[in-house]
């Protein structure tokens, strides 16, 4: 029967770009059940399973998480509400936003993912290749177009680039998964640790004005990392393409398929020596620039971004300023280069969301932002750009109601921390856990409104894989086991210095410090900074003068640093302090336990 | 016998109009008195849980002016949740004519359809008592079903709840999972398909169960309906009682689960 009941739809922006496929959802449901009937290898399942985008889960085979791939971030109003949705009904009612600006469904029933899937197509989102040996989610910092300190957008090209590699034959079955990072600047990016790093550049030759790239290659955190090197001092625009192509072709050739844990395209970089390398990337791009020139260009959308002008009634209705908002302000906006609008991040514990709140953003999106929808970030944020200043304490307000409006997002106070055992088979210890209680303490010591400590950072993985990307932290933390006779208790290995702008550099490893004493030290290393600073120094500045060499305070070396934090090291016997053995959010004593790894996958 | 478990709001409002069908609205009494369907009554389900006898129930169900041929329609606010519960409780005294609201009251008033804030005047009627015991599990029956290959218990809570205990050998389909954006449940192709993919074909018998009274568990038990599975069991009492019973319970083990939620 026909209805006269008909719901009006909601407006808003809709995505530009539909990234989904229908058929993929059916062929993912038909797939788990050849599986589940024994008629599929598993490891054929599971190099299939990870090509679609759904890792394995800690300790079991009945659950997967789903990685869902946002291009260059970007995520409109009616997918928020998708998500919001998809989260109540097969993952846990909270979602995550991720360091490369994925978000996951963690806990999904494998046999429920291709209903994701089949959602996702009806808002244009795909899980493909979001994990698995492929070009993995197509970064762009989430600045770019609003940054005061970039030559030009670099969003349109960070999506084209997407795009192009989606589905493409030629990074079905690469040696191992695959990064594209786009920045908008040196300050707001990460070009220097991922597989291919590029910074828009314009140049002017004879007058004329050039657009292009700095191209970074063969950075990239891990069990190892390096720092990525420069290609050339230009590639123009023509080229990006061409490049992409030549690495992605070399690394498919050359690259280790063998040794599982040496087989990123740094590894092969690293083996060959940069300049050999060098000349094999420029020589195959000329290979590809005259073979393919007519057939492949990128599908580059530079048309404008609408901004609308949003009619609403003015902030200042004469409710007074909530409380609050002047510290939220302070850390949680940024001025963009379009006079009058400012971009804002949210701070999330360790990136989680409810369903309810991913509403509420939606929502917000529609209501305040010009451009209308949300980009996530590098730090398990999301930012919502183009917001009129006037407008401001009104949506710290809104923000306010959904527990949405804790302050010091673009501060330390924001730490990064991987799944940990929350979910990840390799996980020793809670590292998810951990960022949250340390940024609980960090908001209630009000160390967010700290200007020494604003550029620094903290990020805690759960093993040394860096998935939290512990080594390009101002203070960062893997976890592992410690031992006392016969009980074990969680640790973290501590490190320092590490950063990821233009002078990138991984941390210097100080000492290993028990779970339950990494607040104190990290307050140790507070404390010993403030009595110890020169009047400019941040706690960046400080540390890093310190692992150069170039100290100029009382505290000369790495090795002062360890001295300071030597006490917290000490080990209490189980019967003196039995939490000292057990791991954030555990109760129960702490044991190692991990499961096979899908990182090689 | 019973027609049919979902009633849609097309339905209802030109039974409405006939005056043939007695609605009941089962969200708390406060909220009643504000507004609700035309000519509904009300049942706020803690009124029936406070003692859910059946010879308590019956009378409750007469002094809203039912009897066994009066068609019945539940709402609630509450995702269907306690509609169901309502529902199937009228089913459980033998009643044959009950259904639900596809959609909740907000949903309803979202909508822009007919609310009122009268009270309509009703006698009492006489139903009679046929109870329904296939329509509900206990505890024992539970036990020894869940080790049959052709039942299949399912567990409507939310999957954080799921993995920190559980009746062994359950399967976890969250509430949620069940209704759609704008409806209590989904479309029957969604539902049928969702099942097919947990593998729970047409002709086992499937249990329900939730955290206490059934609620969450009695929307699946009319999900299920929906979709024409023959037989279904409410296990009303659900997990509350079957912890306080010391009844077996299972865990997903070696994972924090719970610190990747941001509640
Ligand atoms: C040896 C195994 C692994 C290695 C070497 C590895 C390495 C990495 C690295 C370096 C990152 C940082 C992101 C970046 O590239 O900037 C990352 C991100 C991430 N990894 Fe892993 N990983 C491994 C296994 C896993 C496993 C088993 C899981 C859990 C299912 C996992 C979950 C994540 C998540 C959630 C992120 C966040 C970023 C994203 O969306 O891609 N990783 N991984
Ligand atoms: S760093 Fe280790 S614990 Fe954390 S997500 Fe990666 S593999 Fe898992």
């Amino acid at each position: 029967m026909s209805s006269t009941v008909v719901k009006p739809a909601r407006d808003g922006k809709t995505p530009k770009i539909n990234w989904a496929r229908a058929e993929e959802a059916e062929n993912f449901a038909k797939t788990v059940k050849l599986f589940r009937q024994g008629k599929i290898a598993p490891d054929s399942f599971r190099r299939f399973r990870l090509q679609h985008g759904a890792y394995g889960t800690r300790m079991t085979d009945d659950y997967a998480m789903v990685r869902i791939k946002l291009p260059a971030g970007e995520i409109y109003p009616n997918q928020l509400e998708k998500l919001a949705h998809l989260s109540e009904a097969f993952s846990i009612g909270s979602a995550h936003v991720s360091t490369r600006q994925n978000i996951q469904l963690h806990w999904v029933v494998l046999e429920d993912v291709s209903e994701i899937m089949r959602s996702l197509t009806q808002v244009g989102l795909t899980s493909r290749e979001a994990c698995g040996n492929s070009v993995r989610n197509v970064m762009c910092s989430p600045l770019a177009g609003v940054c005061d300190a970039e030559e030009f957008d670099a969003t349109p090209y960070a999506i084209a680039t997407a795009k192009f590699f989606l589905r493409n034959p030629l990074n079905q079955a690469l040696p191992r998964k695959f990064k594209f990072n786009f920045t908008c600047c040196e300050k707001h990016g990460m070009v220097r640790m991922t597989d291919v790093g590029l910074i828009p550049q314009i140049r002017s030759i004879d007058g004329k004005t050039q657009r292009g790239f700095k191209i970074f290659l063969g950075g990239g955190l891990g069990n190892k990392s390096f720092v990525g090197h420069q290609l050339e001092d230009f590639t123009p625009e023509e080229d990006l393409l061409y490049t992409s192509i030549a690495v992605l072709r070399i690394f498919d050739r050359l690259g280790d398929r063998k040794n599982m844990a040496r087989n990123r395209m740094r590894y092969l970089v690293d083996q060959m020596g940069w300049e050999q390398f060098q000349n094999l990337v420029l020589k195959e791009r000329a290979i590809v620039r005259a073979t393919q020139s007519v057939i492949v260009t990128l599908d580059i959308d530079n048309t404008p971004a609408k901004i609308s002008n949003l009619i609403r009634i003015s902030g200042s209705d004469g409710k007074s300023i909530p409380d609050g908002f002047s510290r939220w302000r302070k850390n949680n906006t940024y001025e963009q280069k379009q006079k009058g609008y400012h971009s804002i991040s949210l701070t999330l514990e360790a990136g989680d969301i409810t369903a309810n709140q991913l509403r509420a953003l939606a929502d917000i999106c529609r209501e305040f932002s010009a451009e209308g929808y949300a980009r996530t970030g590098f730090n398990q944020d999301v930012l919502i750009r183009w917001i009129q200043e006037s407008d401001l304490a009104q949506l710290y307000s809104r923000l306010l109601e959904m527990g949405l409006a804790n302050p010091g997002s673009l501060t330390m106070a924001h730490p990064v921390g991987c799944s940990g055992t929350t979910s990840c088979n390799l996980a020793l210890t809670n590292s998810h856990r951990l960022a949250k209680e340390i940024q609980r303490k960090f908001l209630d010591l009000k160390l967010d409104e700290d200007n020494d400590l604003r550029d620094s950072s903290i990020k805690i993985s759960g093993c040394p894989n860096s998935c939290g990307q512990h080594e390009i932290a101002t203070i960062g933390f893997f976890g592992g086991g410690g031992r006392n006779d016969k009980d074990m208790y969680p640790v973290y290995q501590l490190s320092i210095g590490g950063r990821s702008d233009g002078e990138t550099m991984l941390g210097v490893n100080v000492l290993r410090i028990p779970a339950k004493r990494v607040i104190p030290a990290i307050l140790k290393i507070i404390e010993t900074f403030k009595a110890d600073k020169k009047p400019n120094d941040t706690l960046k500045s400080w540390i890093h003068k310190i692992i150069t060499g170039h100290s100029d305070s009382n505290t000369k070396s790495i090795a002062d640093i360890k001295k300071i934090l030597l006490p917290f090291t000490v080990v209490p016997s189980i019967t003196d302090d039995k939490d000292f053995y057990a791991d954030y959010g555990n109760d129960s004593t702490y044991h190692t336990k991990t499961g096979k790894g899908e990182c090689a996958a | 016998m019973n027609t049919k478990p979902i009633i849609d709001a097309d339905s209802l409002r030109s039974l409405l109009r006939d005056n043939s069908v007695r609605v009941i609205d089962v969200r708390r009494k406060e909220d009643y008195k504000k507004d609700h369907i035309p000519k509904s009554v009300n049942l706020p389900l803690a009124d029936l849980l406070s003692d859910d006898n059946p010879e308590r129930v019956l009378k409750m169900v007469q002094s809203l002016g039912i009897d066994d041929q009066t068609p019945v329609v539940a709402y609630d606010d509450t995702f269907g949740a306690l509609a169901s519960r309502v529902a199937w409780t009228l089913q459980y005294l033998g009643h044959g004519d009950v259904s639900l609201l596809e959609m909740t009251y907000g949903q309803w008033k979202s909508l822009g359809l007919e609310t009122d804030a009268g009270e309509p005047s009703i006698g009492t009627k006489t139903h009679s008592m046929t109870l329904k015991p296939e329509i509900m599990a206990t505890a024992d029956y539970l036990e020894k079903a869940k080790e049959n290959k052709n039942v299949t218990v399912i567990d409507n809570r939310e999957r954080l709840n799921y993995l920190e205990q559980h009746i062994p050998g359950s399967i976890n389909i969250p509430y949620r999972t069940l209704a759609s954006e704008d409806k209590i449940l989904r479309p029957k192709d969604e539902l049928k398909r969702l099942l097919q993919n947990r593998g729970i074909s047409d002709n086992v018998e499937v249990i329900t169960y939730c955290g206490s009274v059934g609620t969450l568990s009695g929307l699946a038990y009319y999900a299920l309906k929906s979709i024409d599975h023959q037989n279904v069991k409410l296990y009303v009492r659900s997990f509350k009682e079957w912890k306080n019973l010391n009844k077996p319970i299972v865990k997903q083990e070696n994972a924090d689960y719970w610190d990747l939620s941001a509640e």
